[in-house]
């Protein structure tokens, strides 16, 4: 009588336990050799964590400031046909429907650069005169330049109409002046001119020059400093009206010749958004790769020693019924699972990193769903990468000089 | 009943320059419920026997049918498959799993075979009650003396219900009490119906088996 034998099974329940079983028979040396993969991994995920994260916030600041921003620059004249926008621009404007704050402004080349001093003593110890621009502007350039009084107040129009002599200093000019408060109304001089400084204006949002300037009202700009033409108007619109008022703007401004009028419009999201996809931090991902690269050959090295040290095991399960690919599996399984486990403790490190790093810098973290499932299984093929070898060596053992070898 | 081993004119060559012949012509029967002790010096082949009548090895020549299937056309996967389902094997060294309890070692011994695994524990709980082993379940082989390793192990190789047991050297890293409480099990084992091969150097155990053949140079004598 003959049967056969038919071929040696393993249930798949039975290898994940034995490799289960494997894996936890060395606790310690298995979570030391998950380190590399936890680490790369991790690097990876903080990485590309870090860069949605921040570029998501970059879009999120040009949709805030940018995308509400409008700014029509007033070309100087010397010849041919005149555009000129008169200074009631800010009521004219007002009329028009998403425009939230606007502010008409005057510069001029002449005023660009004036020497202005803080007090009429000459101290040969320290320098006392800076040179500033002066800029004359309407009432409602704090709120249209996004800034704030930081101290005193801003001029109104019962300073325009009295054509008083005073000025409101940008917050980097004042400390260049030496004028920390305006509580005893100090005075600054430009030319032989005093001026009082009522107030100082800072945290400005668009319109960086002002910090450095001298604002005076338009009255006392066009009497002493020539300044009578407007040359830029700043809107801000509310959100998603930008676009329909920079059309419009030019129209309501300079009714005769709106097309001579340059308007900066904000640009489009989509173009602000690519712009900050290319700025992924190639070094770190390259890094993150690196170390898990390292790691996969740590998990290999170790998987190898194990094999060697479980010679006996092997010779046994081989004599148990075990055939070669049964003893391949197992330890394939074991290293891609200390891989797996590597994968998922570095993903979930990595995203504590991102929320830590976030809430530091006060962002809103922004994960992708398929990052957070992608980065175990990274781990999980780096580890099955690396048990290749060692568990075609065990495979190749055999079961005689496996046994005999007494461990 | 079919007759367990049934080796005829058996050689194993080792390729070497000059070869070795280290079974040469071997014929041996092994009827059911035989008790055989194979003895021989060191060198003599009794390891290339053991790794013959294991299925561990493949003879060069001759004919070896185990249990009445012949062994030397089969692939090395059925031989596997047989190796697993009819042989019980124990060794010197116990090669039991330190990390894991006396069961799951005992358990162990279904792993690679077809069976439902549902009362596999049950079994694997009889087995030990055979081998008087029954109170020491959830012990890891660290805690556990030498003779009882031994009994473990012959637990495990019982466990699958298997035509033969072979046994390397079973007394070899025992003192002389746990020699003889391993060599009563096989007295009280072999009482049940099982087909018992032992290889040894050791008179002690040779002596209780029914029938001693020994093995010089690669010929049985």
């Amino acid at each position: 009588m003959r049967r056969g034998p038919g071929k040696p099974r393993l249930d798949v329940r039975d290898l994940c336990g034995e490799a289960l079983a494997g894996v936890l028979a060395r606790p310690v040396r298995s979570a030391l050799t998950t380190l590399g993969t936890v680490l790369g991994i991790a690097t990876l995920v903080v990485t590309i964590g870090v860069a949605a994260t921040a570029g998501n916030q970059i879009v999120g600041r040009f949709d805030a400031l940018i995308a509400t921003s409008v700014t029509v620059e007033v070309p100087e004249q010397t010849w041919g046909e005149r555009v000129s926008v008169g200074w009631d621009a800010p009521e004219e404007l007002a009329r028009l429907r998403g425009v939230v704050s606007s502010a008409a402004m005057a510069t001029s080349r002449k005023t660009a650069n004036l020497t202005v001093s803080a007090n009429a003593i000459v101290d040969p110890t320290r320098v006392t005169d800076q040179t500033l621009e002066v800029v004359s502007a309407t009432v409602g350039l704090p709120e249209a330049a996004r800034g704030a009084i930081v101290d005193g107040r801003f001029y109104d129009e019962g300073h325009i109409t009295r054509r008083d002599r005073v000025v409101v200093l940008g917050d980097q000019a004042a400390k260049l002046l030496g004028i920390a408060t305006t509580a005893n109304a100090p005075a600054v001089f430009i030319g032989d001119r005093a001026y009082t400084v009522i107030g100082i204006l800072g945290r400005i949002g668009r319109e960086p020059g002002l910090a450095t300037a001298v604002i005076v009202p338009p009255s006392v700009g066009r009497a002493d400093f020539d300044l009578k033409e407007v040359s830029r108007v700043l809107i801000n619109t509310s959100l998603g009206a930008a676009g329909l008022i920079a059309e419009q703007a030019p129209q309501a401004l300079s009714p005769n010749n709106p097309t001579g009028l340059q308007v900066t419009s904000p640009p489009s999201p989509t173009r602000a958004r690519d712009g900050v996809q290319s700025d992924v931090n190639t070094l770190f991902l390259i890094l993150g790769l690196v170390s898990l690269v390292v790691g996969g050959v740590g998990i290999a090295n170790v998987t190898l020693v194990t094999v060697m040290e479980r010679i006996g095991e092997i010779g046994l399960r081989r004599a148990l019924g075990a055939a070669r690919r049964h003893i391949a599996a197992q330890f394939l399984l074991e290293s891609t699972m200390i891989g797996l486990i590597g994968g998922v403790i570095g993903a979930s490190l990595g995203i504590v990193a991102v929320v830590g790093i976030s809430a530091a810098n006060e962002w809103t973290p922004v994960l992708d769903t398929r990052l957070a499932l992608a980065a175990p299984v990274a781990g999980a093929l780096v580890g099955l990468l690396a048990g290749l070898y060692p568990s075609i060596r065990a495979a190749r053992m055999e079961p005689v000089e496996a046994l005999r070898s007494g461990t | 009943m079919t007759t367990v081993i049934s080796l005829a004119d058996v050689c194993r060559i080792f390729p070497t320059e000059p070869p070795v012949h280290a079974l040469s012509d071997v014929t041996l029967e092994v009827p059911p419920k035989d008790y055989l002790a194979i003895v021989g010096p060191s060198g003599s082949g009794k390891s290339t026997l053991l790794n013959t009548l294991g299925l561990l090895d493949r003879p060069t020549g001759g004919s070896y049918r185990l249990d009445g299937v012949e062994t030397t056309d089969l692939s090395d996967g059925e031989r596997t498959a047989l190796r697993g389902s009819r042989i019980g094997f124990v060794f010197q060294s116990f090669h039991l799993l330190a990390t894991r309890t006396v069961e799951e070692n005992v358990m162990l011994a279904e792993l690679y075979r077809k069976h439902d695994r549902r009362r596999r524990r049950k079994r694997a709980l009889d087995a030990l009650d055979r081998v008087g082993m029954g109170h020491r379940v959830g012990f890891t082989p660290d805690r556990l003396s030498g003779g009882e390793r031994q009994r473990v192990a012959i637990a495990r190789a019982i466990g699958g219900d298997p035509a033969l047991l072979l046994c390397d050297e079973p007394t070899g890293n025992l003192d002389s009490d746990n020699t003889a409480s391993v060599l009563d099990l096989f007295d009280e084992l072999r009482e049940q119906g099982l087909t018992i091969v032992v290889i040894t150097h050791d008179d002690v155990v040779s002596g209780r088996a029914d029938r001693v053949v020994r093995i010089n140079d690669g010929r049985l004598t």
